[in-house]
């Protein structure tokens, strides 16, 4: 336990750190994985928590986005934190019912079911020219943060320094919630649900009712993550409701390790840098992602996190599971 | 004495197949019930309906004087009425702890506390410690459910049902599984946590006519779908023939 604080002090000292030590680029490239973070520490809830693989989690990512797009682009509002507000209450206003849906169905019927969702609502971004500029989508305006404009800093300037540091704030204290929640008792009966919800019903947990709730706080994390992740692009286009979008969550997810708290944030940031190595060094980046998903699965099923666990308690001397 | 639980005129139908006809039955508080027959005499039907599993084609079930019939298996729990299942049940990766506090979280209406964390909440720990201690899991409280012989897992999945603090509790072959020299243990065990716990009625399927004849207070024999005799065990055993038609043979220790 002295050594996960000492990791997590670590963890936290280098991302505040970054925005000093290291090239802006990189800096910049911190940000997608920052609102990745937030995106997937509420997809976890769902999935690895709850054990609900949606396909179709990028849906409220995008619905983040274009709230932000719309608020800042369209509306002229241009405070973050109104465009978050508005966002939490779209993705709830959406959530509800899609989830209402949704959990009634398990495994990959589940699964189909949210993708089939995602599906229908990139048609209509694409579609819904008028609405949502179809597959130019609607751009961004720089929103100011806490009611500050940064009048004085480019853009560069503004994403690596206050935009930075604001991301990372927004992923800390949500994290935190996270964190309380999946140890509370709420998040207790969520993995009863995961585990054995035949016999979670039989001990009195609302697998429904359950289900559904950990399906809204997950669409809420991932709006939320969605409008961070549209501000440094300057842009919410409908990709980001595609279903390969969906797919790349599944994937940092499972990089990093959903049986860990924090295995979904560090997949996030070692996808992002992955990928922006890999394309740097061949068009045929996919693939190499695609290579590293085949070889996490079959050599490492716990991710990358799991990986860092095991070395941990092998290092141990067992001393829980041998005979009282 | 009152009724705690009672079945008006039951009956249910698999399509064309008569699972359970026309049974009428009552079940007071201080009772150890067995319910006792052949392999497709509507036990498991009957236990079903009983608690909410299976919802009756025709009459009624009664729980403290409300309709139950296919009420389902959450309100059940919270009402006061528990089960575990013939096939062992557990959360393969909760912790024994975890495992329980599921059932306390329930019984203690903390579901929605999406604050505190459950290891931390002293009310739950206090009682998890309790139901542990009387069912032997004290020591297994950190590890997970998976990591447990089958027995223990009997045990977890039965100790999850009482730490609901029902008032009827149904087992389904609590015994099944385990050696024949542990079910006595397990039946100790059982009867021993029904008084802690304050239990009040006892329901259970079982094939091991001695069990029955040591543990229960009652026994009710069903044969194709209807009870076939409702006796004290004394009574039922007196008869050579009707034990001969439950076990398919005259029971030896008769008289117990």
């Amino acid at each position: 336990m002295t050594r996960f604080r000492a990791a997590l002090a670590f963890a936290l000292l280098l991302l505040l750190a970054a925005p000093f030590v290291l090239p802006p680029y990189y800096v910049t490239l911190m940000l997608p994985a920052l609102a990745y973070g937030i995106i997937l520490l509420g997809f976890n809830l769902l999935f690895g928590y709850t054990g609900l693989l949606s396909f179709g989690h990028a849906l409220f990512v995008a619905l983040g986005a274009y709230t932000v797009a719309v608020m800042s682009g369209r509306l002229g509002v241009k405070s973050l934190e109104a465009s978050i507000a508005v966002a939490v209450v779209v993705s709830v206003v959406v959530a509800v019912p899609v989830g209402l849906l949704c959990v009634r169905y398990v495994r990959i019927f589940f699964g189909m079911l949210t993708l089939a969702f995602g599906m229908l609502f990139h048609s209509f971004l694409f579609k819904f020219y008028n609405l949502t500029g179809g597959d130019s989508g609607i751009p961004v305006v720089r929103p100011s943060l806490g009611g500050m404009d940064f009048p004085g800093l480019d853009k560069t300037a503004y994403l690596i320094g206050p935009f930075y540091f604001y991301s990372l704030a927004l992923l800390l204290v949500l994290a935190y919630l996270m964190w309380r929640i999946v140890h509370s008792p709420f998040g207790t009966h969520l993995r009863a649900i995961r585990d054995n919800p035949r016999k979670a019903e039989y001990v009195g947990v609302r697998v429904h009712a359950f289900r559904l709730l950990a399906f809204v706080i997950s669409a809420v994390y991932g709006a939320v993550g969605g409008t961070l992740l549209a501000v440094p692009v300057g842009l919410a286009d409908p990709d980001l409701a595609y279903w390969t979008h969906s797919g790349v969550l599944v994937f940092m997810t499972v990089l990093g390790g959903f049986g860990n708290f924090f295995g979904p944030v560090l997949g996030a940031f070692v996808y992002v840098a992955l990928q922006d190595q890999l394309m740097s060094l061949t068009q045929y980046w996919r693939f190499a992602l695609g290579v590293v998903l085949i070889l996490i699965i079959v050599l490492f099923p716990t991710g990358l996190m799991g990986l860092v666990e095991r070395r941990h308690s092998r290092a141990r001397p067992v001393t829980e599971q041998g005979d009282a | 004495m009152s009724a705690v639980l009672e079945t008006r005129s039951v009956g249910k139908d698999y399509g064309e197949f008569r699972a359970l006809h026309d049974v009428t039955l009552s079940f007071s508080e201080g009772e150890v019930v067995a319910i006792v027959g052949p392999n497709g005499a509507g036990k498991t039907t009957l236990v079903n309906v009983l608690t909410g599993l299976a919802r009756p084609t025709r009459g009624d079930v009664l729980f403290r004087g409300r309709s139950i019939a296919g009420m389902g298996p959450v309100r059940l729990a919270q009402m006061g009425m528990a089960r575990a299942f013939q096939l062992v049940q557990v959360f393969p990766q909760l912790t024994v702890f975890e495992a329980i506090a599921t059932a306390v979280i329930s019984q203690q209406r903390r579901s929605l506390d999406l604050w505190h964390a459950t290891q931390a909440i002293d009310a739950v720990r206090s009682r998890v410690a309790q139901v542990a201690d009387i069912f032997g899991l004290r020591e297994r409280l950190d590890g997970l459910a998976s990591y447990l012989s089958q027995g223990e897992k009997k045990l977890l999945d039965i100790a999850t049902a009482f730490a609901l603090e029902p008032q009827v509790i149904l087992l389904d072959e609590p015994t099944s599984g385990i050696s024949s020299s542990g079910k006595r243990v397990m039946m100790d065990t059982l009867m021993e946590a029904a008084r802690k716990t304050g239990i009040k009625t006892l329901l259970l399927v079982e094939h091991d006519m001695d069990l029955v004849a040591e543990y229960s207070t009652r026994i009710v024999a069903m044969t194709e779908g209807s009870v076939l005799a409702d006796l004290a065990p004394a009574a039922f055993f007196a008869d050579p023939q009707l034990a001969a038609t439950i076990v398919g043979k005259p029971h030896a220790g008769a008289v117990a």
